[in-house]
């Protein structure tokens, strides 16, 4: 708060495009990319708080942007896996396809649920797998 | 176990569209549990396996508007660096500590979901929750 650019900085949050927003959203990038790679996932978990935190989206503008940022994260990772010849595409394509089509119900679920029962469960679920994984 | 697998993916699908989070957080464990995968087979093929998933959420995510399409290119860009990192330590850890390193990333997700969750209103307000 002391340094005058501050504030400027602070006022570009409901703004447009701006270079701050720019160094955002990369610097975002490059950490999720991190985890993405690291773990396997998408990196949504890292980009849609982050979004919601430091470039001022609400929570579902920031859910639909992270999963088209995500399409590049992972199409980026299995490229990089792939050149290493860790993908197996079988399995790939018996998990991906049928969760194309969960993804579209969960969309429309999106809109209508009340989530908070839901993501109570989902947690838990995430805890159990968890904890199988680490013993 | 293939049948299973699919099932899983389904749902793994659901809750991408949910939570925007949950494809591959769950794909790697059923690909490791389910399938018999080693972690960086079971992580490579989950980043592929979320494709599918994220081109059919973002599509429909878009006809609600909440796609940012110039935003979603930049974090995509930023990624790129990051990923050629993360691939590369991933190889580099042995695969048991990379898997117990996935389950300790898999509890704090959890957590992040659950304080999530507490902050959302109920259903119905209660004279319990009025603070």
């Amino acid at each position: 708060m002391k340094r005058p650019s501050r504030q400027s900085r602070l006022g570009l949050l409901d703004g447009v495009a701006s270079d701050a927003s720019v160094l955002r959203l990369l610097a975002i990038g490059l950490v999720a990319g991190v985890f993405s790679a690291l773990f396997g996932v998408g990196g949504g978990i890292i980009i849609v708080p982050l979004l919601v935190a430091l470039v001022g989206f609400d929570g579902r503008r920031a859910t639909g942007t992270s999963l088209a940022a995500i399409g590049i994260t992972a199409g980026a990772g299995a490229v990089a896996y792939g050149l290493h010849g860790d993908l197996k595409l079988g399995s790939a394509a018996l998990i991906g396809l049928p969760a194309a089509v969960g993804a579209i119900a969960g969309v429309a679920l999106q809109q209508r649920l009340q989530t908070r029962t839901l993501t109570i469960g989902f947690s838990l679920i995430l805890a159990a797998v968890g904890i199988r994984l680490l013993v | 176990m293939e049948i299973l697998a699919a099932v899983l993916g389904f749902l793994g699908g659901v809750l991408a569209g949910l939570f925007g989070v949950g494809g591959g957080i769950l794909f790697v464990p059923t690909l490791v549990l389910v399938l018999g995968l080693g972690q960086v087979h079971a992580e490579a093929t989950s980043l592929l396996a979320i494709l599918p998933a994220v081109v059919a959420g973002a599509w429909r995510q878009q006809r609600y508007g909440n796609v940012d399409w110039r935003a979603a290119l930049l974090l995509g860009l930023g990624s790129i660096a990051g990923v050629a990192g993360g691939v590369e330590l991933a190889k580099a850890l042995p695969e048991d500590v990379l898997r117990r390193l996935f389950a300790v990333f898999m509890l704090a997700v959890a957590a992040s979901l659950a304080w999530r969750a507490m902050r959302m209103k109920p259903a119905y307000p209660r004279a319990d929750d009025s603070a």
